[in-house]
């Protein structure tokens, strides 16, 4: 355990502080160099929109939901000499039901306000045939909507729940999927950094070999030559994709800010903490340059044997 | 040292090296003669197991080659200095940077000290900063020979180091050579020039080998 303790402290060390001779033993210019730099970069400042699609997703999801969760509709329509008695046998209903925190019957105000986008703020709503209201609000963990419409076929026949579950799905559902596609998209730029990575490393080795041949020539290990491409290649990876990543949260600062007019659109962007998110994409493009570069650099010094 | 016994290299369906016993002793220094083509470079590259055998057995430094790993034989190099004809640097270092690369390879740092006096021994000091480019035969060669043996090796191995240089040159050489030898070093030169072998005698009891009909014979008085 000591020993491992010793071997690890000794290799973190070579890591961060190496000899500043060992850090050049690559030749420093070179198209891959470019290359990296450059993909690093772009897919730092694609994964940003990526990332706030998925969080802009995520938001509306969680919007939807709770604007559709706690609350339920009973719709009534009876004989105008019946409409009072059914309304108060619902209410009963409702008041004796585990899981309602509470209902309540809209006044013909507030039903002529909901129709007012439609049909005008004049609409003659007493000569019309409409259907009363009748707002519920649920209690944690909730009703059994099922028994509930039983409750309410016996005790007024005229009364339809609607517990906006028909609403609610599809909606949830398609916030969720818009969250899957952002996450997808951040999972298919990594692995397109990660490939484009390991082209660029593999053609570094290649140009390089005739610096392997001599590295090897006087006793480096596997382990030093892989070490001082995949050193070169992760802080060429972190210093692209913070560059990509900066412009991209730049980018993305400048989009309209969200209303309720605009909806989905003009909330695509970060909110409060959300800004810092797009900060680990840096690091996580360090980490794939260091595995990307490490593979191949294993793999073509293996082949090289 | 370094221990062939029955070793036989050979590719593509033929045959360059046969039957090769033959044992490198601590201090010893010896010489490589044959003609062109002969398996001189073959014979060396077996020596730092950049090549391994078909048949027989090579112990590099008490350990068959053969099953060593690459971990092993990188290990190994670091105690076998080796010379090439072409030298091999790395050309975007400057030479002090590509003298001291064994140490940086192995962990280690060179103390400056130590390399400006290994690099005034080869007549470098001047050169230090300047890339490998820059320098003509005699000094990459003499490079080479500061890189071989920055890390105190027990065994220097140099193939045709003398190739490029003019005859002061190579004596030059052959005398830094000798004196390592002198401080206990194992030394195998691999040239076609009987001229040095003949110069070197007077000075260090070198075995004169020579690579004849894909085996190794002892020279004689015809040198």
């Amino acid at each position: 355990m000591k020993r491992t303790r010793q071997i690890l402290s000794t290799r973190i060390e070579a890591w961060v502080n190496p000899d500043p001779s060992a850090r050049s033993i690559v030749p420093p210019s070179g198209h891959t160099a470019w290359l990296t730099t450059f993909t690093s970069a772009a897919m730092a400042f694609l994964a940003v929109f990526a990332l706030a699609l998925a969080l802009a997703s995520h938001r509306l999801a969680t919007r939807w939901s709770d604007a559709l969760e706690r609350t339920a509709t009973v719709r009534l329509s009876a004989p105008e000499d019946q409409i009072d008695l059914q309304i108060n046998a619902v209410l009963a209903v409702l008041q004796s039901t585990p899981g309602v925190a509470g209902a309540r019957a809209l006044t013909a105000q507030e039903q002529r306000a909901l129709l007012a986008p439609w049909f005008g703020p004049d609409l003659p709503i007493d000569a019309l045939p409409l259907p009363r209201l009748i707002e519920v609000n649920e209690d944690s963990p909730g009703y059994d909507s099922e028994g509930l419409r039983q409750r309410l076929a016996a005790e007024a026949p005229g009364a339809v729940l609607d517990d906006h579950t028909r609403w609610r799905k599809p909606l949830a559902i398609a916030a969720q999927r818009l969250r899957l596609l952002g996450i997808l998209s951040i999972v298919l730029i990594t692995g397109a950094t990660a490939a484009m990575i390991t082209l660029a490393a593999s053609a570094a080795l290649a140009a390089n070999a005739q610096v392997i041949k001599v590295l090897r020539l006087v006793g480096a290990r596997d382990g030093f030559i892989a070490a001082a491409f995949v050193r070169r290649f992760t802080v060429r990876a972190l210093a692209g994709a913070l560059v990509g990543t900066l412009a991209g949260m730049a980018a993305v600062s400048i989009l309209p800010s969200a209303d309720a007019a605009g909806g989905f659109l003009t909330g695509l962007g970060f909110e409060g903490w959300g800004w810092a998110m797009p900060l680990a994409l840096p690091p996580l493009a360090g980490i794939v340059a260091f595995a990307a570069t490490r593979a191949s650099a294993r793999r073509k010094l293996q082949e090289w044997t | 040292m370094i221990a062939f016994e029955n070793v036989s290299y050979g590719y593509d369906g033929g045959s360059l090296l046969s039957d090769i016993n033959l044992r490198l002793a601590p201090g010893s220094f010896h010489f490589l003669t044959g003609p062109s083509g002969a398996g001189k470079s073959t014979f060396l590259k077996l020596c730092y197991a950049e090549l391994l055998p078909t048949a027989g057995r090579v112990t590099i430094l008490d350990q068959m080659a053969t099953s060593m790993t690459r971990d092993d034989i990188a290990l190994a190099r670091r105690r076998i200095g080796v010379v090439h004809q072409d030298c091999q640097f790395l050309d975007h270092l400057p030479v002090d940077d590509n003298i001291s690369l064994p140490l940086t390879v192995s962990g280690s740092f060179a103390d400056p000290r130590d390399l400006r006096e290994l690099m005034d021994w080869v007549g470098l000091t001047p050169m230090a900063r300047a890339l490998p480019p820059q320098l003509s035969g005699g000094e990459r060669q003499r490079a080479a020979l500061a890189r071989a043996i920055i890390m105190g090796p027990d065994v220097i191995l140099a193939d045709e180091p003398t190739g490029n240089l003019d005859w002061d040159m190579s004596l030059r050489l052959l005398t830094l050579l000798v004196e390592l030898n002198r401080m206990g070093k194992t030394v195998l030169i691999a040239t076609h020039d009987l001229n040095l072998i003949r110069q070197a005698k007077p000075q260090v009891a070198a075995r004169v080998l020579r690579i004849s009909n894909k085996r190794i014979q002892l020279a004689g008085a015809d040198l």
